[in-house]
């Protein structure tokens, strides 16, 4: 496969096609290594738009850490719009990256990586427009190594037949430690051929290698056992966890890019990792344990951060970034720091309980206090009993009266519909807390001109959750709850008009559902909605879920089972769930256990103040929760100028 | 406060750059370089930048102008050196004055483009080209926001001759070069307009897109038909004033496409 440059016929498209900036690279902070000096090489894939993709995390961290080895290359690749896609099969342009526009197939690994799985149809067309086989099976020495990582790769049955093989958690170390494997397997002459090179890397246990395992079915659909089918291979692959963020500085030089994309600032990771113990969230539940990076870590990261990039706005993510141990000292200290640069600041993901108006004043210092977001995710305190989110109505009340007390004027609250044992009357009560709070907030604000806005999606249960077990609720019932609450909130004369009401239809949730708790068997169904012309699942404009319904009517019942044998069943506890062989660390007899709970509406603590509760993370991965405050202070720059 | 001219380029692959997109970069370099800027007023206060008369986005350039206030006082060749590093490559500052004179705007009356025809044969170009200039007028077709809009290219179009290709260019297969002034007139007339008036009154269709580069940009001199440096005034009212311009901002050859 030759590696030359297809700019040339690129550029000669590019004319014709929406904002082609996005297709030519050139991003300051990328970085274009010689491709003769290296020897293991790897083309980073997020399967998506550009404009969403180049400003993900994750495949910056790698990109960065990758390019940072001696003798290692790593370029980067995004979905093109069907624009471009329709011109490059006209005139036979591969997928390329856009760092050297080589073509994606000449690469050792295409490394792809997956914050959703509506990202699966994105992955087949890359593929076919590179001229990688589809599916493993087909591919030669000629081809990268297919490899999915990322949160949806905590379930990679559905795609199974489309990867060569899958990492789950931490990416840093692991894509290093497959470099060194790799490089040793080509020095010696590539012998055994693939399949040498992939048994190489499971043999690891820390590489799930989909074909070196069977799935065997019962009679009723579900699932037998998954078992290795040569030995040699683990009966479990394990998820990487890198332990002490500060030795991981990563973006140093996060790339700015010359086209608008969804986020434009300087991203600096203040924790990995979530013990509160919602019971929906996935990310929460597969990123454990708690690992926050030092003060002095954030504070450096940002100083050498904005110098590179000349962002001007810095934001401070994690799970809820509020409950980092020095959370007001890092404020404090940047807001002090960044006063006369006109940076701002923001906090993504901030929950109820761990705001305070401290905080919230040093992020706004010198900007307008237009909207405060909270997440309560529930609207009955039953409900939130049930998921573990741990917020009092009380709470959110006395929050959001500080916030309109301190000037605030707005407040969104986010809410998800069709929670395991939801009824109407427990969606219905949102409405209630809205008025609530409008209420409080004419009372303390002394003003009507304040406002709420409720943002609501449907539930979809995922894998190495509690919920993982629970029944989604169908398009149909989540479109029929959401329209009794608009009705609620559109009709109440006295808080009607100050209460903002945003919703997503159930739609997109089913096929995502199916997606998430798949199995081998829905690939036929991925494989269909491509070649039916499924594109960028994710955007309103391309999904279709009529394609989605009819192309798994068509491929499913070969199997004997449905969408709704994935999306609306309950699971048993004996059931085989196709993640199992995947070991997030925790414990499934945990999962099961905090499944009762939930049902009992029984909350858990947050493990970082409490005695443990054995989720299992900490003794089955050798980690353990590592928080602050460690009581440095940012150090005071030298005054420019 | 001090207010400083800049001519900056779109090279290669940048020039798929829009102006929105070179705002954007343009705005974080100086972030980045330090430079000491001047703020609007407001709620979101922004760094004062003025642009003029940006070429559209698919098209080079090596005469794009803009204009940057600072609060404190910066030597314009140090500020052009800096700026410069700090953009990514394709996009280079190529020359920096301090502003002497009001008006830069003024002063761009009209740009000289050159139109690289690939595939097409030199003599096509010629017959295109002289037919295209014995009509009175052309009536072009563009979308515009507001839908299909109807206009004469010929009247805005001050010199368009077809040249040779030069002889250190490695050409496959035939291609012409264009050379071509057109005064800034409205509606604007744009170097795909004169394209689209060559195919209207010779049939001329260029099998691939035409590669497009702005060398010049400037007062239009109505005697000699040629474009003037619009910073040159601001150099001329300078006290005593080296020259910062890093290459000669006009008429240099654009780069080949980036590999």
């Amino acid at each position: 496969m030759s590696a030359e440059s297809v700019f040339p016929q690129l550029e000669a498209l590019l004319p014709h096609v929406q904002k082609p900036i996005q297709y030519v690279g050139g991003e300051l902070n990328s970085t274009v290594k010689p491709w003769e000096s290296c020897d293991v090489r790897w083309a980073l894939m997020y399967p998506d738009a550009y404009e969403v993709g180049l400003p993900n995390q994750g495949v910056m961290i790698l990109y960065e850490v990758l390019n940072e080895c001696d003798g290692v290359l790593a370029e980067r690749t995004y979905s093109v719009w069907p624009d471009l896609e329709q011109l490059m099969r006209e005139h036979r342009v591969p997928q390329f990256t856009v760092d050297s526009h080589r073509p994606v197939r000449a690469f050792d690994v295409l490394g792809l990586s997956f914050s959703t799985e509506l990202g699966y149809t994105n992955m087949l067309t890359a593929l076919d427009l590179s001229g990688i086989p589809l599916e493993s099976k087909d591919r030669t020495l000629d081809d990268p190594i297919v490899l999915a990582g990322g949160h949806a790769a905590f379930n990679p049955e559905p795609i199974a037949d489309f990867i060569d093989a899958a990492i789950i958690g931490d990416g840093e170390q692991a894509v290093l430690d497959m470099t060194e494997i790799i490089r040793a397997w080509k020095a010696e002459g590539r012998p055994g051929g693939r399949e040498e090179v992939l048994f190489r890397l499971a043999r690891t246990g820390n590489v799930y290698v989909p074909a070196f395992y069977d799935v065997e079915y019962l009679p009723d659909g579900r699932i037998g056992r998954v078992v290795p089918n040569r030995s040699g291979v683990p009966w479990r692959v394990s998820k990487h966890t890198v332990m002490d963020l500060d030795e991981w500085p990563y973006p140093k030089q996060p790339l700015v890019p010359l086209a608008e994309t969804v986020h434009e600032r300087m991203s600096v990771e203040i924790f990995r990792g979530c013990t509160r113990g919602c019971r929906f969230c996935q990310a929460g539940m597969i990123t454990r344990p708690v690992r926050e990076r030092s003060i002095t870590g954030i504070g450096e990261m940002v100083d050498k951060g904005l110098k590179a990039t000349g962002f001007e706005e810095v934001g401070l993510l994690s799970l809820s970034s509020a409950d980092h141990s020095e959370i007001g000292e890092v404020a404090k200290g940047l807001a002090d720091r960044y006063e006369e640069d006109k940076i701002g600041l923001s906090l993504p993901s901030t929950r109820v309980d761990a705001f305070n108006v401290d905080l919230a004043n040093e992020l706004t210092r010198n900007g307008r206090r237009s909207g405060l977001t909270f997440a309560p995710e529930g609207g009955s305190e039953r409900m939130r009993k049930v998921i573990n989110k741990m917020v009092s109505e009380e709470d959110l009340i006395r929050t959001v009266a500080t916030a309109y007390g301190n000037g605030w004027r707005q407040v969104k609250l986010y809410f998800m519909c069709g929670l395991p044992t939801e009824t109407d009357e427990d969606v219905l009560q949102i409405a209630d807390m809205a008025m609530n709070v409008i209420q409080k907030g004419r009372e303390v604000s002394g003003s009507n001109d304040i406002r709420c806005t409720v943002s609501i999606g449907g539930f979809v249960p995922k894998p190495h959750t509690p919920f993982q077990w629970a029944p989604q609720l169908s398009a149909e019932g989540t479109d029929a709850r959401l329209e009794k609450l608009r009705d609620r909130i559109r009709g109440d004369k006295k808080y009607g008009r100050s209460i903002g009401f945003r919703y997503h239809d159930g739609k997109p949730g089913i096929v995502e559902g199916l997606l998430s708790r798949g199995d081998r068997r829905v690939g036929a169904v991925i494989r269909a909605v491509y070649e039916d012309g499924g594109r960028f699942d994710g955007w309103r404009e391309h999904f279709s879920y009529d394609r989605w319904m009819s192309c798994a009517g068509k491929a499913l019942p070969e199997f004997g089972v449905d969408i709704d044998w994935y999306t609306t069943r309950e699971r048993t506890y004996e059931e085989v769930l196709p993640w199992d062989h995947l070991d997030s660390g925790l414990d499934k007899d945990w999962l099961w256990e905090d499944w009762q709970d939930a049902l009992d509406e029984t909350e858990v603590e947050d493990c970082r103040w409490t005695p443990c509760f054995d989720c299992g993370v900490c003794p089955q991965m050798d980690t353990h929760i590592q928080i602050g405050p460690t009581g440095k202070k940012l150090l005071p720059l030298t005054v420019k100028k | 406060m001090q207010r400083i001219r800049l001519c900056y380029t779109k090279r290669g692959r940048l020039r798929f750059t829009s102006h929105r997109d070179f705002q954007r970069a343009f705005e974080r370099a100086l972030r980045r370089a330090e430079v000491p800027m001047a703020y609007s007023a407001g709620f979101t206060p922004h760094p004062k930048v003025s642009y003029a008369n940006a070429a559209p986005t698919g098209t080079g350039s090596e005469a794009e102008y803009l204009e940057i206030a600072l609060t404190e006082h910066r030597d314009p060749g140090a500020l052009r050196v800096l700026l410069d590093e700090s953009l990514p490559s394709g996009l280079d500052i190529t020359d920096a004055v301090e502003a002497r004179t009001p008006g830069l705007a003024d002063r761009l009356t009209a740009s000289v483009w050159e139109l690289r025809l690939d595939g097409v044969p030199q003599e096509e170009a010629e017959k295109a080209v002289a037919a295209f200039l014995a009509a009175g007028t052309v009536e072009v077709q563009r979308r515009t926001k507001n839908g299909m809009r109807t206009f004469d290219a010929r009247g805005a179009v001050a010199a368009l001759d077809a040249a040779r290709p030069q002889a250190d260019r490695p050409v496959d297969g035939p291609c012409a070069i264009l050379r071509l002034v057109v005064r800034h007139a409205t509606p604007a007339v744009r170097p795909d307009d004169v394209l689209s008036g060559l195919r209207a009154v010779a049939d001329l269709a260029p099998p691939v897109p035409a590669a497009v580069t702005r060398l010049a940009q400037g007062l239009f001199d109505e005697e000699s038909g040629t474009v003037t440096d619009p910073l040159a005034p601001d150099r001329e009212a300078a006290p005593a004033a080296p020259s910062t311009a890093a290459g000669t901002a006009s008429a240099t050859a654009p780069e080949g496409p980036a590999a």
